[in-house]
């Protein structure tokens, strides 16, 4: 049933990256130069959303060490891809700290040596026969989600002279609606690259760049095995329940 | 108690994680299929109607194009739409006949095109009461674009409905409102629709925020 009172928070769009942003020179000629139009009431086409619950996982689809092979042969310790081994993972909650349970969360990466599995790289990294890069998973009841994967390496691209994208692992969610639906990038705690990047550079404000910061925890690295990360992802809050008396 | 809707922000509650550009390589993540990669047993692609789905299968196409009139072929596209009946199904389940929520994907094959393989949609209530015209939403995704870019898809044969529509007809510019109307071809028996998105410049796509 469309219950017309359920609403969102309003999308900071000085929060977000503007459209425009010559520092990042493909967005020049792809963002729009009108206003956008103002839907002013958000519809049931706004409010509603795909749910996930019946899409049907493979056993390691949020388990990149394990989920891509190119060669079936290789099994065991020796088909494993070349890196670090980490755990990446969090929570999403809304933007009243609501947990966002049974969400879809997907993931994609390049590999430790900054390569990615898409025929358009052609990054003089070499490819890894054991990892494919992508992986996906529902959040649990408590808005919990988790992946384990290699740290992949930062690459140059052709922005300026010399740019380079810090590591970074693109992560793409959901929410309740299509008015929560967000992809953004987890950084990694501590890079360097970062405050270089033209791509992080979109973004205004220093505190909306902390936001896509994964953090180094230490309690839940696995001894002899990976390091943990863990990465937050906040969506849009959900303004429904306060007007559920009404 | 003082409600939350009713202070800025900032001051109560958390801050949304910033967009970032979904990059060149979104299709390594997203579709599978479109970057060459092995698929998995079950992937959200764009057959989001099948025969057997209720109502008139249709597909719709289109490409995207920049401000300098090129292709676009690296962008990511996601559907949502009523069903025929116009009540959304937000149950994905690639058993139904018809899902509500779909995924395409421009590439360098095809003529960079993108392509929904659905049905076409009914009319769903605005707020207001009023119907509005039978339309798909779209989000478009792609390097150099930094958070996705919103719009709407409606159909040509469906003049009456789109004047009426309390979102179309809102639009300031008639002119404008057109580049929201998909154009009706026939091929083979087929209906298809077809709807190029400009992301900017002459003829630039009306695109949403809400």
């Amino acid at each position: 049933m469309q219950d017309h009172n359920k609403r969102f928070v309003e999308r900071d769009r000085n929060w977000h990256p503007p459209a425009y942003a010559p520092g990042y020179k493909t967005s020049v000629p792809r963002s729009p130069q009108q206003a956008l139009a103002s839907m002013q009431q958000a519809t049931a086409s706004e409010l509603t959303g795909p749910d996930f619950r019946h899409l049907r996982m493979g056993p390691h689809d949020n388990d990149l060490l394990l989920n891509f092979r190119e060669d079936p042969a290789l099994a065991g310790a020796a088909g494993l891809p070349v890196g670090e081994r980490i755990i990446m993972f969090g929570r999403v909650i809304d933007q009243f700290g609501k947990p966002v349970p049974h969400t879809l969360v997907e993931m994609w990466q390049a590999n430790a040596g900054g390569r990615y599995r898409h025929r358009n790289d052609r990054y003089l990294a070499p490819l890894d026969p054991g990892f494919g890069g992508v992986g996906r998973t529902l959040t649990d009841e408590q808005g919990w989600y988790r992946f384990r994967t290699i740290k992949p390496g930062p690459y140059p691209w052709p922005n300026d002279p010399n740019s380079w994208r810090p590591s970074h692992i693109h992560v793409s969610v959901m929410g309740p609606s299509i008015s929560t639906r967000l992809i953004t990038q987890m950084y990694f705690e501590g890079d360097p690259l970062i405050p270089l990047c033209p791509i992080v550079h979109t973004i205004k404000d220093p505190a909306a760049v902390e936001t896509m910061i994964g953090r180094l925890d230490m309690a839940r690295s696995k001894p002899m095995d990976c390091l943990a990360y863990r990465f937050d992802l906040v969506v849009r809050g959900e303004l429904q329940t306060y007007f559920e008396n009404q | 108690m003082k409600q939350p809707n009713s202070v800025p922000t900032s001051e109560l509650m958390l801050r949304e994680t910033a967009s970032q550009t979904a990059g060149p390589y979104v299709h390594i993540g997203l579709a599978l299929a479109a970057a060459g990669n092995p698929t998995r047993d079950e992937e959200i692609w764009n057959e989001m109607a099948k025969p057997g789905a209720e109502g008139e299968l249709i597909e719709v196409v289109g490409t995207v194009i920049d401000g300098n009139g090129d292709l676009v072929r690296d962008a990511f596209l996601e559907a949502w739409q009523a069903d025929a009946n116009g009540v959304y199904q937000p149950e994905f389940d690639l058993k139904k006949p018809f899902n509500s929520f779909g995924r395409t994907a421009t590439t360098f094959d095809h003529g960079s095109e993108w392509s929904l393989k659905t049905v076409k949609p009914g009319p769903v209530a605005h707020p207001s009461g009023q119907l509005m015209a039978p339309h798909i939403n779209l989000a478009i995704f792609a390097r150099g674009i930094n958070i996705q870019l919103q719009t709407r898809l409606y159909f040509e044969d469906e003049a009456e409905a789109n004047a009426a529509c309390p979102v179309l007809s809102r639009i300031e510019s008639p002119t404008r409102r057109q580049t929201l109307i998909a154009k009706r071809e026939e091929a083979d028996g087929k209906v298809r629709y077809r709807l190029d998105i400009k992301l900017q410049g002459e003829g630039e796509t009306v695109f949403f925020d809400f």
